[in-house]
C-alpha cells in the first residue's frame, strides 16, 4: 500500500465528488482551518468539485500569515547583531517586516539557515559554541513538540547558546475567538489533520457542544478533504453538530500523551499576538523557566525593547485570515500585492489564501 | 529578478533587437548566427550527476540548441577564489572537455581571475556560445495553436540533487542532476523536417517557468496533462517530504518542445531513441486562449492554473 | 501548517529512527511514538515522527470505498 496515492486514486475522487453531488440544493460555508488544506484544495482543483451552493474559505492556520509583524520585526532585530546565526523554516524567509525580511538581512550578510528540523539548529549550535543560534519558533501544534524536543536536546546537552524566538500559536482557543465574533458565518470546519494528531479530535467538542458548529478533521489528500467536505454536508442536512475524524488511520480521539508531556515540560501556556486577530488569550506557548537559558527573548531583551512598533499598512491579511475578505476582494491582490512583491505574509507564505489563489486561481 | 533584468538592464542597454529567448539571432554577411551567454554560480560545484563544469558546456550548448542553431564553439571565462585547489580545477576541466566532445563543440578561447579568498564562492564561470542556426525563427514567440508540446524526460532531478547535496536535509543515492547536452535529440528533430516551432531548457524556475514564458510570448494558452509528466519516485518523495513543486524545480538535461500537432509522434520516437530521451513523452499542448495562461489536467481529472514560482525554491514545514 | 509525509521505519537506535520512502531517507525522533517497530509507517514533520498510521484504518477506509466487504481477521 502506497498509502498517498491510494488517497489520489482518480476513481475514488470521482465516486466521492458524485456522493458528494447529492448536496447540489445546499447553501454552505466551509472554512478550511489549514493552510496545508488551503494550498491542497488549490493543488487538486479540488473547489471544482463542490456543488455550487457550497464555498471553502480560508482561516488562519498558516504560520507565516498569522506571525505578527512585531514577532517578526523582533527577531530581524535579533538577527542583525554580531554573533547571531538565524535557523528558521523555509516559509519565513521572504515574509516582510516594517523595513525588511530575512531573505534581505542575509543578502546583507546576515547568517540566516533554513532548517527542516529544529534539532539540527541545535546540532548547529553545538559545532559553533562562538556563535548565538536563535531558532524562529513559529507554527502550532503539529510543530510545537519538534521545538520542545530541541530545546530539551539542548538542554541536556548544555547547549546554551541554542536559543528560540518563541512566536508559537495554538488552535482550539483561536477558533473559539474567531468563532465568537458576528462576523463570521460558517457552516462548518474543515479541522487541520496533523495538529490534531498531537491535540485529539476531542479537543474540539466546544465548538460542536457549545458552538454548533459542525467539523471534520481531515487529512491532507484529495480523498481525506472531499471525505471530511461531505461528513460536514451531512451534518448539515441532518441538523446535527458533531466532531467527525475523517483521518482515523492518523487521529484519534485522545490528545498524544507524549507529546503533551513533553511541551508541558517545556513551555507554559501564555496569551499570543496573532495577526490580524489581535492578543488572544491561552492561544500560545513560551518558554518554561525552567529553560529560561534558551528564551531568546530573555536573553536579547534589550534590543526587543528598542525595536520600533511596526508600521501601520493598509494590508488586508487579517480580514483574509478571519474570512471575512476572499483575496480577490482585496484592493491590493494582484496589482500591489503579489508574490514577487508581497505587502503581507498572505502573499508570501506558499500556504497564504492569497498565494494560493494567485498561483492555481490566476489573477 | 524580471524587474531588475527589465528596468535596470534591457532599460538601460537594450537596443530593439535585444533577445528575450536564450539565444540571439545574429545575421552576419548572409550567415544566421545564435548567439549565447551564460553564467554557472551553482553551490556545491560537484552534485551527484555532475558538477559546474558540466553544467557549464551543457547549459551553454542547451541554450544554442533552443534557438535550431548546431553549436559550434564555447568561450569560457572563470572567475576562481584564491585557494582553491587545482585538482578541483582539473577535475572541472575534464569534465567540461568530455562534456565538450559529447556535444560535438569545442571550448576555442577562455579568460581566467583569481580574485581573493572570500570575494568569490569557489569559482564561478562565465560561457558565450555560438552555433550555426538550421532554421529560423524558432522561438518562443512563435508557438502555434493545436502545438503539440513534447517533454524529453523527467522533471525535478536537478534542483533537487543540488538541493540536497548543500543542505543535506534527507538521504538518498537515488537522486541526480541529469545535466545533458541535448545536441543528438534536437539535431535529429531538425534534421527530421519536424516542424519545431519553440524550444526551451527549463532551467531555473522549471518548466512552469518555461511554459509561462512562451504562453506570454506566443499570446496563446497552454495546457498539459500531469499524468504524462514523469517525475521521479524518490524526486517526487523529496519534493513532497519539503513542500517543493516538481514543476518549479530546476532542469538541466532536459527539453520543451513544441511542434506542429502532425509532427508529434515522429518527433516523439526521435526524443525516445535519444541518449537522453528516452522518457519523452507529449505533455499537453497550445490552445488559443486565454493568452498567458497555463492549466494542468491535474493527476485526479481536476484542472488549475500553474503560474511561474517567485524566486528561490525554499523547503517548507508548515 | 501540516505537512508531514508517511515515511516507513527502517531502523531504530533508542528514540532515534531511520524513516525511508521510495529512496530518500531521513533521521527522526521517534519520542512521541509509545511504541515503533520497523516496518511501521508514520507520519515525519519537521524531523519528528507525530504519529503511526494505521494501515489496518487506512485499508478499511479504501475498501468502503471502493465497495469492498472488508473481512477483519
Amino acid at each position: 500500500m502506497r498509502l498517498s496515492d491510494e488517497f489520489r486514486d482518480p476513481a475514488l475522487v470521482r465516486e466521492l465528488a458524485e456522493r458528494i453531488g447529492r448536496f447540489s440544493g445546499m447553501s454552505a460555508t466551509i472554512m478550511e482551518v489549514c493552510g496545508t488544506h488551503t494550498m491542497s484544495v488549490a493543488r487538486f482543483g479540488l473547489k471544482s468539485l463542490l456543488p455550487p451552493g457550497v464555498s471553502l474559505i480560508s482561516g488562519p492556520g498558516c504560520p507565516v500569515c498569522v506571525t505578527d509583524q512585531r514577532d517578526i520585526d523582533a527577531y530581524l532585530a535579533i538577527g542583525a547583531l554580531p554573533g547571531v546565526t538565524l535557523a528558521c523554516f523555509g516559509d519565513m524567509i521572504r515574509v516582510p517586516g516594517s523595513a525588511t525580511s530575512l531573505e534581505r538581512l542575509r543578502a546583507e550578510g546576515a547568517d540566516v539557515r533554513v532548517v527542516y528540523s529544529p534539532i539540527d539548529a541545535v546540532d548547529t549550535a553545538r559545532g559553533d559554541p562562538g556563535r548565538q543560534v536563535v531558532f524562529f519558533g513559529v507554527g502550532f501544534e503539529t510543530t510545537i513538540p519538534a521545538i520542545a524536543l530541541a530545546v530539551k536536546v539542548a538542554a541536556e546537552g548544555k547547549v546554551s547558546n541554542f536559543l528560540v524566538y518563541c512566536a508559537h500559536k495554538t488552535i482550539p482557543a483561536a477558533l473559539r475567538a474567531l468563532l465568537a465574533t458576528d462576523e463570521l458565518r460558517v457552516s462548518g470546519l474543515l479541522l487541520p489533520g496533523h495538529v490534531t494528531t498531537i491535540i485529539g479530535s476531542g479537543a474540539y467538542s466546544f465548538l460542536a457542544d457549545q458552538l454548533g458548529v459542525t467539523c471534520a478533521v481531515a487529512g491532507f489528500e484529495p480523498v481525506d478533504i472531499l471525505l471530511a467536505v461531505e461528513a460536514i454536508l451531512a451534518r448539515i442536512e441532518q441538523g446535527t453538530a458533531a466532531i467527525d475524524n475523517a483521518y482515523p488511520r492518523a487521529v484519534r480521539a485522545e490528545p498524544n500523551p507524549r507529546a503533551a508531556e513533553l511541551i508541558d515540560e517545556v513551555f507554559v501556556t501564555s496569551d499570543a499576538l496573532w495577526r490580524g486577530l489581535g492578543s488572544i488569550p491561552g492561544s500560545g506557548v513560551a518558554l518554561a523557566a525552567k529553560y529560561a537559558v534558551h528564551d531568546a527573548s530573555l536573553r536579547f531583551a534589550d534590543t526587543l525593547a528598542a525595536v520600533p512598533p511596526p508600521k501601520q499598512t493598509t494590508c488586508k491579511c487579517g480580514d483574509v485570515l478571519r474570512g471575512i475578505t476572499r483575496p480577490s476582494q482585496c484592493p491590493h491582490f494582484g496589482t500591489t500585492c503579489t508574490p514577487t512583491d508581497p505587502i503581507g505574509p498572505c502573499m508570501v507564505s506558499s500556504e497564504g489564501a492569497c498565494a494560493a489563489a494567485y498561483k492555481y486561481e490566476g489573477v | 529578478m524580471t524587474e531588475l533584468i527589465e528596468e535596470v538592464f534591457i532599460a538601460g542597454y537594450a537596443q530593439s533587437d535585444f533577445s528575450r529567448d536564450d539565444s540571439a539571432v545574429l545575421r552576419l554577411d548572409g550567415a544566421d548566427i545564435a548567439f549565447t551567454t551564460d553564467s554557472f554560480v551553482v553551490d556545491p560545484i560537484f552534485f551527484p550527476g555532475g558538477d559546474i563544469g558540466r553544467l557549464a558546456i551543457a547549459g551553454t550548448v542547451n541554450d544554442l540548441l533552443t534557438a535550431a542553431a548546431r553549436p559550434i564553439a564555447i568561450a569560457v571565462s572563470f572567475i576562481i577564489e584564491e585557494g582553491l585547489e587545482i585538482e578541483t580545477l582539473r577535475s572541472i576541466a575534464a569534465s567540461m572537455r568530455d562534456t565538450a566532445d559529447e556535444a560535438g563543440v569545442r571550448v576555442v578561447t577562455g579568460d581566467t581571475k583569481v580574485v581573493p579568498r572570500g570575494s568569490a564562492d569557489k569559482v564561478f564561470i562565465t560561457t558565450s556560445g555560438v552555433g550555426v542556426i538550421l532554421r529560423p525563427g524558432v522561438s518562443g514567440a512563435s508557438a502555434k495553436p493545436g502545438d503539440r508540446i513534447m517533454l524529453t524526460g523527467s522533471i525535478g532531478d536537478h534542483g533537487t540533487a543540488v538541493m540536497l547535496a548543500r543542505e543535506k536535509l534527507l538521504d538518498t543515492q537515488a537522486i541526480a542532476s541529469d545535466a545533458a547536452p541535448l545536441t543528438e535529440i534536437v539535431l535529429g528533430l531538425m534534421e527530421s523536417g519536424c516542424q519545431v516551432h519553440a524550444m526551451r531548457d527549463p532551467t531555473r524556475g522549471g518548466i512552469a517557468s518555461s511554459l509561462n514564458e512562451i504562453a506570454a510570448q506566443s499570446r496563446a494558452a497552454i495546457e498539459i496533462d500531469e499524468a504524462r509528466i514523469r517525475v521521479k519516485p524518490a524526486v517526487n518523495a523529496a519534493c513532497e517530504a519539503l513542500g517543493i513543486e516538481p514543476f518549479f524545480v530546476a532542469n538541466e538535461g532536459k527539453m520543451l518542445i513544441l511542434v506542429a500537432a502532425e509532427d508529434a509522434e515522429k518527433a516523439l520516437s526521435i526524443a525516445r531513441s535519444s541518449r537522453y530521451g528516452g522518457d519523452a513523452d507529449i505533455i499537453g499542448e497550445v490552445r488559443p486562449a486565454p493568452p498567458g495562461r497555463v492549466t494542468v489536467r491535474t493527476a485526479i481529472g481536476t484542472s488549475r492554473v500553474l503560474g511561474s514560482p517567485s524566486g528561490e525554491l525554499l523547503p517548507r514545514i508548515c | 501548517m501540516c505537512l508531514a509525509i508517511p515515511m516507513r521505519i527502517t531502523q531504530i537506535d533508542g528514540l532515534v529512527a531511520t524513516a525511508e520512502i521510495d529512496g530518500i531517507a531521513r533521521r527522526v525522533r521517534i519520542d512521541l511514538l509509545d511504541k515503533a517497530s520497523v516496518g511501521d509507517y508514520v507520519l515525519i514533520h519537521a524531523g519528528l515522527a507525530i504519529a503511526i498510521v494505521d494501515e489496518q484504518e487506512a485499508a478499511e477506509t479504501l475498501a468502503l470505498l471502493r465497495g469492498v466487504f472488508y473481512e477483519t481477521q
